[in-house]
């Protein structure tokens, strides 16, 4: 709050220069102006369409393949090393071939999420399942469950937790890699703001569209601890509260 | 003694004193011969084994003895193809750590596995749950519950099955003792009420003299004393004496102490 202040008063006295940073109560101004003309609002929903698509699609790829591998030793020794190779390649390092492969629409810009996304849900999940306790399983099967029941039963609310460490990875991951495929030659979206305002030194708009990507986080965020919440009230720490 | 038993006698005639005590009555359990090895560790070598029907027998050893082994044999956890091993088709395990799974609440761990419709099931687990004492604990989450209490869910989970065999591998070891004495009266009467066999596991002499009709004791992968104990619980002060005493010594108990450092021998070493 006292940094806010001091921010303002900087601005005001001229020692910030509006074109370094714009004062608080400028970019409070341009949000409301951005808000009421539809312009952030528009944009806000291009990106987040754009997240939502590249996450659906990365953590349902995810999933699959960590239930591949973790589940059967046929789907292990096939996917598990493709995926310790994909690993150790940089997702934004792909960008240029992604552009080359998919031009320059939303198609490079989701796949690149998607791409993203996917590693942190599959590591989590893959050595969730692996990781749960052989003695509960072994306890299950005593009782006769079938394969099935016992993947349904155990294995698969025991590797939950993992999941969601997984979920929370992926959205900030996706996020963060949003805002690098926006710069590429984005013609709507939080980053096509960025680029413009770029051009015109609107640092306020600037300020405005970081604030979003900020709220964005923390909303992505927020979800999951609810989703947490509601999937592991088992949990004694969940229990007492 | 029929001609079955006679024919196990013979071929192992030094054993004929101990292979009476274990003419059974339509055994369900039957291993002959039963050999368990790991790599080159030899468990269990040529061990017999029978139970009767109903029949509650306990089964002593020192730790690493193969207790667990064999119960695991005997839950059919293990793979025992090409031995001669026969057990009933329903049996239910209560092990040492309760195995329940944390994310079903209690009546669900209960009714984990049981098929039907969902509410004959929760109907039957809650009427097992009661027979345990837990009526008030039906929705709780196992993680809250108490060693005691996560035991006797266990105890009701595998009870809820009416199995023919009841496996317990030291199901109290955890208790405190007067928890452990209130066990051992839940299990008789549940066992008096459902008359499953039951194999149970324990270090405990005392706890093998207050619930057994035969007590087993496993040493070097065979079986090395049997007692069958007919006099009624809780009438068993006379005999416990001599019997504890003969169990201890099968037990072998002092013979492990030859191999133990004294502390202070390496305490000295740092002065
Ligand atoms: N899967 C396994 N692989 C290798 N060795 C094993 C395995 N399971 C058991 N053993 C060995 O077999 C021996 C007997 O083990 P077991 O668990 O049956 O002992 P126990 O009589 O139940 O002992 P305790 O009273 O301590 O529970 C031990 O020496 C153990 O190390
Ligand atoms: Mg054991």
């Amino acid at each position: 709050m006292a940094l806010l202040v001091l921010w303002e008063i900087a601005s005001r006295s001229g020692t910030i220069p509006q074109r370094t940073l714009a004062a608080p109560s400028a970019v409070l101004t341009t949000m409301f102006q951005m808000i009421a003309s539809g312009e952030l609002p528009g944009n806000l929903a291009v990106s987040a369409l754009r997240v939502i698509s590249g996450l659906a699609i990365g953590v349902t790829a995810g999933l699959i393949l960590a239930l591949v591998s973790g589940l059967s030793r046929a789907g292990e020794v096939t996917v598990d090393p493709l995926m310790q190779i994909k690993r150790t390649i940089p997702t934004l390092a792909l960008t240029p071939l992604f552009i080359v492969w998919f031009g320059i629409g939303e198609t490079p810009k989701i796949a690149l999420i998607a791409f993203a996304s996917i590693f942190p849900i599959y590591l989590n999940l893959y050595s969730g399942i692996r990781a749960v306790d052989v003695r509960l399983i072994e306890g299950a099967r005593s009782f006769g469950l079938s394969r099935f029941e016992l993947i349904w039963h155990v294995i698969l609310p025991g590797a939950l937790p993992s999941l969601l460490v997984g979920l929370r990875y992926s959205l900030s991951v996706a996020i963060l890699v949003l805002v690098v495929a926006e710069q590429i030659n984005a013609s709507a979206g939080l980053g096509y703001l960025i680029n413009n305002a770029r051009d015109f030194m609107r640092t306020d708009i600037i300020v405005v569209c970081l604030m979003v990507y900020a709220v964005l986080g923390l909303g992505a965020d927020w979800l999951v601890r609810i989703i947490e919440q509601r999937a592991l009230v088992w949990r004694p720490s969940n229990v007492a509260s | 003694m029929d001609a079955r038993l006679s024919f196990q006698a013979d071929r192992h005639p030094a054993d004929r004193g101990q292979n009476s005590l274990r003419a059974v009555p339509e055994p369900i359990v039957r291993l002959t011969n039963f050999t368990r090895a790991f790599g080159d560790n030899v468990i269990i070598s040529d061990l017999d084994l029978e139970i009767g029907k109903g029949e509650f027998v306990v089964l002593l050893g020192r730790s690493g003895s193969g207790k667990t082994t064999l119960l695991r044999t005997l839950a059919g956890l293990d793979d025992a193809t090409g031995q001669s091993v026969r057990i009933p088709g329903s049996r239910a395990v209560v092990f040492q750590d309760a195995r329940l799974l944390p994310w079903k609440k209690v009546w669900r761990n209960v009714a984990l596995g049981l098929r039907g419709l969902t509410g004959l099931v929760r109907d039957k687990a809650e009427r097992a749950l009661h027979e345990v004492g837990l009526g008030h604990r039906l929705d709780a989450w196992p993680l809250t519950l108490s060693g005691g209490e996560a035991q006797r869910v266990a105890l009701a989970r595998a009870l809820v099955r009416e199995p023919e065999l009841l496996l317990l591998d030291e199901p109290f070891s955890a208790l405190d003792a007067l928890t452990r004495l209130k066990m051992h009266e839940l299990t008789l009467a549940l066992w008096q009420a459902h008359r499953p066999a039951v194999l149970m596991v324990t270090h405990d002499v005392d706890e093998a003299i207050a619930l057994a009709d035969r007590v087993l004791v496993l040493d070097q992968g065979r079986i090395v004393t049997q007692e069958r104990i007919t006099a009624p619980r809780g009438e068993r002060s006379d005999v416990a004496r001599g019997l504890r005493q003969r169990l201890l010594s099968a037990l072998g108990s002092g013979a492990e102490h030859a191999s133990v450092i004294p502390f202070r021998q390496s305490h000295e070493a740092f002065a």
